[in-house]
């Protein structure tokens, strides 16, 4: 069914149709609206869940840890600030390698304060063993969502994914959305089954103190577990695309107007729109153009990425986040896989500032003349 | 299988773990568990019992256990909880989240907060051994006054620990709890008979455990017992319980004995002087007038 509905709901519903039984969650702008939309459906007895109203973010993540060694498929969703009150327990989440997922409402983090939309909160946990996707639209939002659990209680994943949509620019934004039937989604994604549970007739021990002699196996098997991810996020999205048809790109990342193009921007989240945007008018003009948007930066799909570097002459890496002291973060990590390339690196909407098609335009300009490298997109 | 005074001879919180020799919170875990049974998930904070309980690949419990974090046992629990009732699995499972001072009073308060306030169906239990033990003996919200801690050391200008103990169990109770309770190992039938009562409640419930650490109050292994009867004896932990709102001691102390003799068994206190140890008789002798004066009187609103 077609429908109009704002980017949160969106979310709300790929948890409601992905039959989520427990959401711990807390309010954080620009997240709040898919609480919001989670307890209507509660309160109103349309989908069959608790709700817990945690006192804060750090227990939400918490609550998560309980909630799914019982059984129970969980989920929740949180922005800046309460992603990183939640940030010791991330880490202990994909450790315990409990099937979490989250959206998260990608917002700033303070200081100085600011509630507006860049990569800063989820780009700082990238080494936090969570699977982590950037998505673009509100169809993609509800996709996701029920690939994320898909993935994330393969047994050859077994780890937590977020799926990370821009505050405001994408929360907020009202799009027409393909909701999948039920009856379709259960077939996609079986119920939770889960043998390492919390059950008082086979008692298990979670969450023991590793030595030296044992954590930095529990580590390897993560890094194995995240590298299985790559093959279960293409199949995840193969398989989507069978009985709903549609797919984003090959579920690692998406390809715009890359088949001969000898010039490309690479980002994730909504501001790939502004460049596909731009791409398109160059192109008419003649110029050969296009755009790479990173759907999963974590796996990152070194392979996939590579395979659509080859033909490229330049390539411009737009971060929405800086590593203070050191650059880019994504800048960085595509110079480290594509050593021949030419590799320009920008500093692009921090905080929600805005990232316009003269931005992409002058992104491009400086990939054909080859003469700016390192800039702010101010 | 019970003995005869109806403590179980089964085992929870098996032999073999790391506690220290004369360990009271060891003491008390097992008994707590004993009380508790099979049918017990526990979830439990980071400090000494989850470190001395489970290096893997070895484990001392023969119930499911879980541990997250130093603050979160009580948010563990909630989920727990909501798991359990998501999946109309809740029916005859007790829910235990365990956390020593450090994790309960101060750090993982918030949480605790929060989940009483929600009032899951768990019982919380706060394992005071008076200070953070697990990583080295430092102060916690629930030091004792002039207890020397590694961060409130017996020092020629500052003598120990200055502010007296947070009143946890009065915070807790102010929530509404129906069930709050102190409890001791020189008492393991009081403490068998309180595990029992704040398992069967609805709602979330408080203990409050004293556990001697011979480590960290620089007393002989073999006084913990000693020690833990002559709190009781001193009236420096009163046994009591607060049941739907109303405080009744379970073992009143009609004659008390002076604070010094409690005192002087504990190196931690070994700098106090005499001006001092009038000054710890009289925060004891407050305290306990307090609990008097409340006795038997409904203190305390009751929500759940
Ligand atoms: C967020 C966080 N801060 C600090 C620590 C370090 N830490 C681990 S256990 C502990 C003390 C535990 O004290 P308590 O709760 O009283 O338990 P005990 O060890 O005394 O039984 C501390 C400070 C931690 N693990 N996590
Ligand atoms: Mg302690």
């Amino acid at each position: 069914m077609k429908t109009v509905i704002e980017a949160s709901e969106a979310v709300a519903l790929g948890a409601k149709l992905s039959r989520v039984k427990v959401c711990p969650m807390y309010p954080i702008t620009p997240s709040t609206h898919i609480p919001e939309r989670i307890s209507d459906y509660i309160f109103d007895g349309e989908m069959d869940a608790e709700m817990i109203h945690v006192e804060s973010e750090h227990s939400a993540a918490s609550a998560l840890i309980g909630s799914i060694l019982t059984g129970a498929r969980s989920f929740t969703a949180t922005s800046s600030n309460g992603f990183e009150l939640m940030y010791e327990i991330l880490p202990i989440l994909s450790g315990m390698r409990l099937p979490a997922v989250m959206a998260v409402a990608n917002r700033a983090v303070a200081g100085p304060i600011n509630i507006w939309n860049d990569h800063s909160d989820a780009v700082s946990a990238r080494d936090q063993g969570w699977v982590q996707f950037y998505v673009e639209s509100s169809q993609e939002c509800i996709d996701t969502i029920i690939q994320c659990y898909k993935i994330a209680e393969d047994k050859n994943v077994q780890m937590p994914v977020m799926m990370c949509l821009d505050g405001f620019s994408l929360t907020h934004v009202f799009e027409n959305v393909d909701i999948p039937e039920q009856k379709q989604v259960d077939s996609f994604l079986p119920p939770f089954k889960r043998e390492d549970i919390l059950d008082v007739k086979n008692p298990k021990t979670f969450g023991p103190i590793g030595l030296p002699d044992s954590f930095m196996n529990f580590k390897k098997q993560q890094q194995d577990a995240m590298i299985n991810a790559i093959d279960v996020i293409k199949k995840a999205n193969l398989d989507y695309k069978k009985l709903f048809g549609r797919g984003y790109g090959d579920g690692l990342i998406e390809l715009y107007k890359m088949d001969d193009a000898e010039y490309a921007i690479l980002a994730m989240g909504t501001i790939c729109g502004t460049a596909k945007a731009k791409a398109e008018e160059l192109r008419a003009k003649g110029k050969k153009v296009g755009v790479i948007r990173l759907r999963s930066y974590r796996p990152f799909p070194v392979e996939a990425l590579k395979k659509a570097f080859k033909k490229l002459t330049r390539l411009a890496v737009l971060d929405r986040h800086i590593s203070l002291g050191s650059d880019g973060p994504l800048f960085t990590e595509i110079n480290a896989i594509a050593p021949g390339l030419d590799v320009f690196g920008y500093i692009a909407g921090l905080g929600g500032r805005d990232v316009t098609l003269d931005h992409m335009e002058s992104v491009y300009l400086d990939l054909e003349t080859g003469k700016q490298k390192r800039e702010w997109l101010m | 299988m019970k003995d005869v005074k109806g403590i179980s001879y089964d085992e929870y919180f098996a032999s073999g773990h790391r506690a220290c020799a004369g360990c009271g919170e060891a003491l008390v875990l097992r008994h707590i568990m004993k009380a508790a049974g099979s049918n017990t998930i526990v979830a439990q904070a980071t400090g000494c019992m989850e470190v001395v309980s489970t290096p893997y690949p070895q484990t001392a419990w023969k119930v499911p256990w879980v541990h997250g974090a130093f603050e979160n046992a009580a948010a563990i629990a909630s989920g727990i909880d909501r798991g359990l009732i998501a999946q109309g699995k809740r029916e005859g499972v007790n829910i235990i989240a365990m956390g020593g001072d450090g994790a309960s009073f101060d750090i993982g308060f918030g949480a605790l907060s929060g989940a009483m306030e929600r009032g899951h169906k768990f019982t919380y239990i706060a394992t005071d051994n008076e200070a953070y033990m697990n990583t080295g003996v430092q102060r916690s919200g629930a030091t004792f006054p002039y207890a020397s801690t590694t961060t409130s050391p017996d020092g020629k200008k500052i003598h120990g620990k200055q502010e007296p103990k947070k009143p946890l169990a009065f915070i807790v109770a102010a929530h509404g709890l129906n069930y709050v309770a102190s409890m001791s190992p020189a008492n393991l039938f009081d403490m068998k008979k309180k595990v029992e009562t704040a398992l069967s409640r609805n709602h979330t419930t408080f203990l409050h455990a004293y556990c001697v650490c011979p480590v960290g109050w620089h007393c002989k292994s073999a006084d913990t017992m000693e020690l833990s009867r002559l709190a009781i004896q001193t009236r420096v932990f009163p046994l009591y319980e607060i049941d739907n709102g109303v405080l009744q001691f379970n073992q009143k102390v009609e004659k008390p004995k002076p604070v010094k003799e409690y005192l002087e068994l504990q190196g931690r206190f070994r700098h106090v002087n005499e001006e001092e140890v009038e000054k710890i008789q009289k925060y004891v002798n407050d305290r306990y007038d307090f609990l008097l004066s409340i006795e038997g009187k409904k203190a305390f609103d009751v929500l759940y």
